[in-house]
């Protein structure tokens, strides 16, 4: 792939002059482009944490189902066996494995997210 | 047919006010794609007033959506404020005279509906340890309330969100073993239903607004009202998507179990249970998780194209992030 520049520093470009211009912008239009700034940053996390993510994602699946596959595959099949009811969350590995895979996802999408359990900030 | 808000309003004025009452302030706030909410304010002959209009500015379809038709939002308000429930004095509802359309007119009630500073402005801190407990009494005051005559409300219990809500996911098509495993998991823990009540079931940090010296203030946002299990008004509130960054907080961001369910209990309702109320919390993450796949859609198949609705659909994570902690903790 093209390194000069990556594709997340394309990214991050955008992001920074979307930035840069909010603020000459009607309320709207800068609500709207916070947004569009927050979609270049989660491009930004996608691209360099995504692949380790999906991996972790893989590894997950593949011990809890018993066998390798690819993540969409894998995944699907998880999805299955759990909605008839063959995975429940007391199947060895399936709550480590969803918790990692939730774990990724919201460092990716939102990592300011205090999910259910954090602890109160520290003063 | 366009509808001439300003000169109606102009004329509400009169009717409200009294010959030679004059606006003097119409500012539309916000609102959604079919909603407007404005200040509104006139002076005339008896005095001045400061209200707030709330309009549909397209038709209402009751077989769409899950919305009440604002005459109903006002007829709720107006029982709940008889029954006690802290919430807008409705001044006026709108007929064809008004030309207004759809619209009902409130009493303007000062304060901050923001959820990040309820939980988190130093303004209320001297308030917030109880705001949980007055949380529980003024949800009762709508519990009890009857449903006036006439109206017809949705009647819902677990397991008819839990089929409302799976249907709506499996028609997305997407695959999240995280939702999978909060439907199973909520289906065999669905509580058994209880006698219905009327809910305001949209009962949130963020749809009420709290005053720094009383606490709250009032409860808004009623077009979500229906009849079903006092335990899911409770459950909304707790669910963590609205606790705006203090999820050690379970009620809103700012309270705890023990004092939602006592202020309910000493307003005179009955005893839940708190695994009843993490039921439906749990339920709450899992709907809102729903809900932000649908939004993403309806960017995805043309119908709304701002940035914002892709964006919303990344959220289904937050819940994923809430739900799996739940599932590992139980109800």
């Amino acid at each position: 792939m093209i390194t000069h520049p990556k594709t997340e520093e394309l990214a991050e470009s955008v992001r920074l002059w979307i930035d840069e211009i909010r603020p000459t912008l009607d309320p709207r239009n800068a609500f709207l482009a916070r947004v569009a700034a927050n979609a270049m940053a989660t491009i930004y996390r996608e691209l360099t944490q995504g692949p380790a993510a999906e991996a972790s994602a893989v590894a997950g699946m593949a011990r809890v189902l018993g066998h390798d596959g690819s993540f969409e595959d894998l995944n699907a099949e998880l999805c299955e066996r759990i909605r008839s009811g063959e995975l429940t969350r007391e199947t060895p590995g399936l709550m480590a494995a969803l918790t990692t895979m939730a774990r990724d996802q919201i460092a990716i999408d939102q990592p300011g997210y205090r999910p259910e359990g954090t602890p109160a900030p520290a003063a | 047919m366009t509808v001439d808000v300003r000169a109606g309003l102009e004329k509400l004025a009169v009717r409200l006010g009294g010959e030679g009452a004059r606006v003097t302030e119409a500012q539309r706030l916000s609102g959604g794609a079919s909603m407007e909410t404005y200040a509104y304010s006139f002076e005339g002959p008896r005095g001045a007033e400061r209200l707030i209009v709330r309009r549909r500015n397209a038709p209402f379809d009751p077989e769409n959506g899950r919305a009440v038709s604002l005459q109903t939002e006002a007829a709720l308000i107006t029982a709940t404020e008889a029954n006690g429930a802290r919430v807008p004095h409705v001044r006026h509802v709108c007929d064809n005279r008004d030309g207004l359309g759809e619209a009902y007119v409130m009493v303007r009630v000062d304060g901050e509906t923001l959820g990040r500073k309820i939980t988190s402005d130093p303004r209320f801190d001297a308030v917030r340890p109880g705001l949980a407990r007055q949380c529980g009494e003024v949800l009762y005051g709508i519990h009890r309330t009857p449903v006036p005559a006439g109206l017809n409300l949705k009647v819902v219990d677990g397991a008819f969100e839990l089929d409302r809500y799976e249907e709506i996911y499996r028609a997305t098509g997407a695959k999240r073993p995280i939702l999978e495993l909060a439907f199973q998991y909520l289906r065999r823990h669905t509580p058994r239903p209880v006698e219905p009540v009327l809910l305001h079931g949209d009962f949130r940090n963020g749809n009420i607004m709290f005053d720094p010296e009383q606490g709250v203030a009032a409860v808004l946002d009623w077009e979500l009202a229906h009849v079903g299990d006092p335990a899911e008004d409770m459950g909304w509130i707790c669910t963590n998507s609205w606790r705006f960054g203090r999820p050690d907080r379970p009620v809103g961001g700012f309270g705890e179990y023990a004092d939602l369910l006592a202020g309910y209990a000493a307003a005179g309702g009955g005893a839940i249970d708190l695994p009843r109320v993490r039921f439906w919390q749990m339920l709450g993450s899992l709907r809102w998780g729903v809900m932000c796949l649908t939004m993403y859609l309806s960017w995805r198949d043309g119908a709304n194209k701002s940035v914002e609705r892709p964006m919303i659909g990344r959220r289904v994570s937050e819940t994923e992030a809430d739900l799996v902690v739940l599932l590992d903790e139980g109800l």
